[in-house]
């Protein structure tokens, strides 16, 4: 298939392999941050192919994984209100609040339902004028400028019973954030290609250079990753740290101008909490102005219910990249996608189910037949 | 009367009007509007001698059973939804849904039986479109389908149409003659008999997971995530270049055909809910033993992909209705697609993988970049991703 097959030739692969192993002389830890790529490097494999110098960790950009569980909580005690129709995306529903999940709520006769898109769920509002619509707006900078258009959409078409529950972070305070962290090992970034190609990549030079780090752009087919690991491996070798664009086929320095303008006009800064994080300054969007009266958190009273999370999940460590998934005991074992402690467990983008969707066995029942990425 | 006229009186009787175009409460109360639909639409529909009783079950010939033969018998319920797809409707997805069931046992598929939950204000027209599928289908596939019911839900309690079917075949013994295989079948009255040849040794074991062993070749019959794919485009308004049509049909002619070839099978499985990826992990599962697939081999259609790659899904998880999985003894994989390639259902045949013994109960996957990765079986349903 175009603009498919050729990222996942084997023979490609091995060449860009090869290049990686000239390069390495000594080992790197290099972080992905998006966890869309977290999912191809685990599905496709792609650790058997790199030297034991390299070491990836896995970032914090699964959106499901980070979404603070107040949120969770506050989505599961508005889906619960008769009057509501509440859309979110798949991935979310079986994400665990303190003591229910949207996939709980919706068993027990809540109106949840799956959209693909923001403005899915605004064209349920405007066909069900009796009830609220509540989109669960949840993601990075990737899926920011659809929901901007879903609020402007809905201010400029006076659909007053569509809300939107916000939970949009940012990748460039979170990368600062782990980089100012002592326990920080990351000696070099994958950058999200899709959180690029909205926003471009200017913003992150200054962090290149402020904490050395190579970062390179990068998108998120297997050739993709090798070809952005090359990348970064060549950097940090020859003692370089800049910005570089593996991705260029979808990402322009300047990225998505419109997008971008849309979302300036939607959605203002603000500090956020990342779960298992904690708070970050400056480090993600809520609606401005005249869209306020689109927020679902200012339209619904609070839950009350006092937030609990498993004291058992590590989850923080491993977003953190200090911890990998198999280092919590908690892990394939009482920790499973049926029964997530946790929300890196629940979304495909998430390292631990990733883990143990692809690489949990060869782990447990260690055997040399297949090298993991989990027991390197 | 008091102008002299005489008085007209004209008989009305509020007798209540019931529209035929769409389902009523009335047409499962038993009385005449019940009768009337199983007169007009099923039994026109489906008549053949069993049927034809009108009793309250089937009473059925086995002409030709002889000592050894046994029979198969499965029931599946379809509740799919759009009720009409491309390539297809519930109708025939249940009578090929049963059949097929029955197919994987290694049995030939003889009778069929359905039961229709229908609910208040279905439209009739939907109603004649799917049984005039499953009499299509069933003429296809070569079973009849010989008793029936029908209830009616209020509306907002069904989904239109909920169709349970329930199947017998049977599996045929199969004796060995001086000039080879024969098998000795069963010729229901409705079958013309055939000549079928040889099969798996005489008193060779079942055909099911209990057979598959190290050393098995994987086949599948065709590409994989059609069904899936074309349900899922309709449900969410997804239009393609060339339409995903579903893939479902009987496969009981490729299984006949491999059976007549005398492939030695040791397991057949249908390929629906969860796809090939769940299937082999049950099978992996109960008989402690790994199989490796290479992801190159596995054919998905390029559009089914794209659609898999918007959606975030997973082809190797997505329900097929018209595929399945052969486990064969790697010396007769070359010989068994042959057999199966000349077969319209399952000329897409191709070997994807073998079974080995260790790591057990385990799924491999190689990938296309030349990992290893474990498929594992799905938790919960497919959800698509964020971004």
């Amino acid at each position: 298939m175009k603009f498919l097959s050729e990222y996942r030739d084997q023979k490609a692969a091995e060449q860009l392999a090869q290049a990686i192993r000239k390069r390495v002389t000594r080992p790197w830890t290099i972080m992905e941050i998006c966890g869309g790529q977290t999912h191809t490097i685990v599905k496709s494999g792609l650790e058997d192919l790199l030297p034991r110098e390299i070491t990836l960790v896995h970032g914090p950009g699964c959106p499901v994984c980070v979404t603070p569980i107040e949120l969770i909580d506050k989505a599961v005690a508005i889906a619960a209100r008769p009057e509501v129709i509440f859309c979110s995306f798949g991935d979310m529903l079986r994400v665990p609040g303190s003591s229910k999940s949207l996939f709980d709520v919706k068993a027990e006769g809540a109106d949840v339902r799956i959209v693909y898109s923001p403005l899915d769920a605004l064209k349920l509002a405007k066909t069900n004028p009796g009830r609220q619509v509540v989109f669960f707006a949840v993601g990075f900078e990737t899926t920011a400028p659809a929901n901007a258009m879903a609020a402007w959409q809905a201010d400029h078409d006076h659909v007053e019973n569509f809300s939107l529950l916000i939970s949009h972070v940012l990748v460039p305070p979170a990368m600062e954030a782990l980089l100012s962290s002592e326990n920080c090992v990351v000696q070099g970034f994958l950058a999200a290609g899709h959180v690029c190609t909205v926003m471009g990549y200017e913003e992150y030079v200054p962090i290149a250079a402020r904490y050395n780090v190579p970062i390179v752009v990068t998108g998120f087919e297997p050739m993709d990753l090798l070809e952005g690991i090359l990348m970064t491996v060549t950097q940090l070798e020859e003692g370089r740290h800049e910005v570089e664009n593996q991705y260029s086929r979808a990402v322009r320095r300047e990225g998505n101008r419109p997008a971008q303008e849309r979302i300036a006009e939607v959605f203002e800064i603000i500090p956020r909490q990342w779960r298992g994080l904690g708070e970050i300054p400056a480090s993600g969007f809520q609606l401005r102005g005249r869209f306020k009266k689109h927020d679902a958190n200012l339209r619904f009273p609070s839950s009350g219910e006092p937030a609990r999370e498993s004291p058992e999940c590590i989850a923080g460590l491993i977003l953190q990249g200090i911890k990998k998934p198999h280092d919590c005991p908690a892990f394939a074992v009482k920790c499973t996608p049926e029964n997530p402690l946790g929300a890196p467990m629940v979304s495909s983008e998430g390292a631990c189910a990733a883990y143990y969707h692809y690489g949990r066995r060869q782990t447990h029942d260690v055997h040399i037949e297949l090298p993991s990425p989990a027991s390197r | 009367m008091a102008d002299g006229k005489p008085t007209t009186f004209t008989l009305s009787c509020p007798v209540p009007r019931v529209a035929d175009d769409r389902i009523v409460l009335a047409h499962g109360g038993g009385g005449r509007l019940t009768h009337q639909l199983i007169e007009k639409i099923f039994l026109s529909a489906f008549s053949n001698a069993a049927l034809d009783q009108r009793h309250d079950g089937a009473v059925l010939p086995l002409d030709g059973l002889t000592t050894g033969s046994r029979l198969a018998f499965t029931t599946d319920s379809f509740v799919v939804s759009p009720l009409i797809f491309p390539g297809g409707n519930i109708g025939d997805l249940a009578v090929n849904g049963t059949v097929n069931d029955l197919a994987m046992c290694g049995a030939r598929p003889l009778y069929l039986s359905a039961g229709f939950i229908l609910e208040e204000g279905l439209e009739m027209e939907t109603l004649r479109t799917v049984v005039k599928s499953m009499q299509e289908a069933a003429a296809r596939a070569g079973v009849q389908l010989v008793t029936g019911d029908t209830k009616v839900v209020d509306k907002g309690k069904g989904d239109g149409i909920f169709i349970n079917t329930s199947g017998i075949g049977v599996v045929e013994y199969r004796t060995r003659l001086t000039n080879g295989f024969e098998r000795v079948r069963l010729q229901p009255r409705h079958q013309e008999p055939t000549t079928t040849g040889a099969l798996a040794p005489e008193g060779g074991p079942t055909i099911g997971p209990t057979a598959v062993q190290p050393g098995d070749a994987v086949i599948i019959s065709g590409d994989l995530g059609r069904h899936g794919i074309a349900i899922l485009s309709v449900r969410e308004g997804l239009a393609f270049e060339s339409p995903i049509l579903s893939d479902t049909a009987s496969v009981w002619p490729a299984v006949e055909a491999l059976l007549s070839a005398g492939i030695e099978i040791h397991c057949l499985r249908d390929l629906t809910r969860g796809g090939l990826a769940t299937t082999l992990n049950e099978i992996a599962g109960d008989r402690n033993v790994c199989i490796k697939l290479e992801e190159s081999l596995i054919p998905v259609d390029e559009t089914v992909q794209s659609a898999c790659e918007i959606l975030g899904l997973d082809p190797l998880y997505v329900a097929n209705e018209g595929r399945f999985a052969a486990f064969v003894p790697e010396a007769q994989a070359a010989a068994a697609l042959d057999v199966l390639k000349k077969v319209p259902v399952s000329q897409g045949s191709v070997r994807v993988g073998k079974v080995e013994e260790t790591p057990g109960r385990t799924v491999v996957l190689q990938s296309r970049i030349g990992g290893n990765r474990v498929v594992d079986m799905l938790s919960g349903e497919q959800l698509p991703r964020i971004c």
